[in-house]
């Protein structure tokens, strides 16, 4: 929503940076084929869970896959275009309210002098 | 800090954002109730709004438009559902046609405030709810710029590409 937004950090950024590693658009295609879990995950390929995690984590922030924790596991999901799309409005519409919320506060600082003004 | 949190939540269309405030109620609600002190803070930096209606009771309604850097309007309407002074409203939040008028075919989104005392000052809590995604990308769209308009467009295309 917001005009002067830095576009370097917007979502369609994200998404793109997220699917350019090929690990990661293969952790998708998974869990497009089916919700698992981060070690379930980490356990086909050939490196860390803590790498499997910081290339979900990437997927997350694109809005692509949702990570929800189910007692000791934490299970990756795709999200569909819906989601996705939805969780990007927000954003967007998160930022417009960021804005409105300082603008809030600077009107009732003005208003302050303006009223002190009258006492004068 | 004037920002304390927000959530989002995709899947009942939902935005919250809690606010702090240096000011008692009173003066947080006078910023909701006052137009002239509405329309410095409704429309985004580049898109001032100007409420050319502001009719704060239960039932009352209200017309704006926001006005873009090239000159471009978007135009909006409230109608306000509870005036519970200075505690809480809830009103809805409409896209209008060029006349300024409620387009019938497009049910508005709701929008929830409440107004809290704390130590020394207010804490405003505002949700917003939308119906769907179609109505949430038209009414978010109402005051962003053509480009950022398009990079959301972009992603629809890339999410069909990338599932492919």
């Amino acid at each position: 929503m917001v005009v002067d937004m830095n576009l370097s950090d917007t979502d369609v950024d994200r998404i793109f940076q997220a699917l350019s590693d090929r690990t990661r658009r293969d952790i998708l295609e998974r869990a497009i084929d089916r919700e698992q879990s981060v070690s379930a995950m980490a356990r086909q390929y050939d490196m860390s869970f803590a790498a499997v995690q910081k290339h979900v984590a990437v997927l997350e922030r694109a809005a692509l896959v949702t990570k929800e924790r189910r007692g000791r596991e934490q299970i990756v999901h795709a999200n569909g275009p819906t989601i996705a799309k939805a969780i990007a409005l927000l954003d967007q519409y998160e930022q417009l309210w960021i804005d409105r919320a300082n603008q809030i506060a600077a009107v009732l600082a003005q208003s302050d002098e303006e009223e002190e003004g009258d006492h004068s | 800090m004037t920002v304390i949190s927000t959530t989002k939540d995709p899947e009942s269309l939902t935005l919250t954002i809690v606010a702090e405030f240096d000011a008692t109620p009173e003066r947080v609600w006078s910023v909701w109730e006052d137009p002239r002190k509405l329309e410095r803070w409704w429309g985004p930096p580049t898109y001032p709004a100007t409420f050319t209606r502001h009719d704060f009771v239960v039932g009352g309604e209200s017309r704006y438009f926001m006005t873009g850097p090239a000159g471009n309007r978007s135009n909006g309407w409230w109608q306000m559902k509870v005036i519970d002074k200075p505690n809480r409203i809830e009103f809805a939040n409409g896209f209008a046609g060029d006349d300024g008028e409620p387009m019938p075919d497009m049910p508005p989104a709701t929008g929830f405030a409440t107004f809290v005392a704390t130590g020394d000052g207010t804490r405003m809590t505002a949700m917003t709810q939308f119906l769907d995604l179609a109505q949430m990308e038209m009414m978010i769209g109402m005051g962003m710029a053509e480009g950022m308009a398009q990079a959301i467009g972009q992603i629809d295309v890339l999410l069909t590409s990338a599932s492919v």
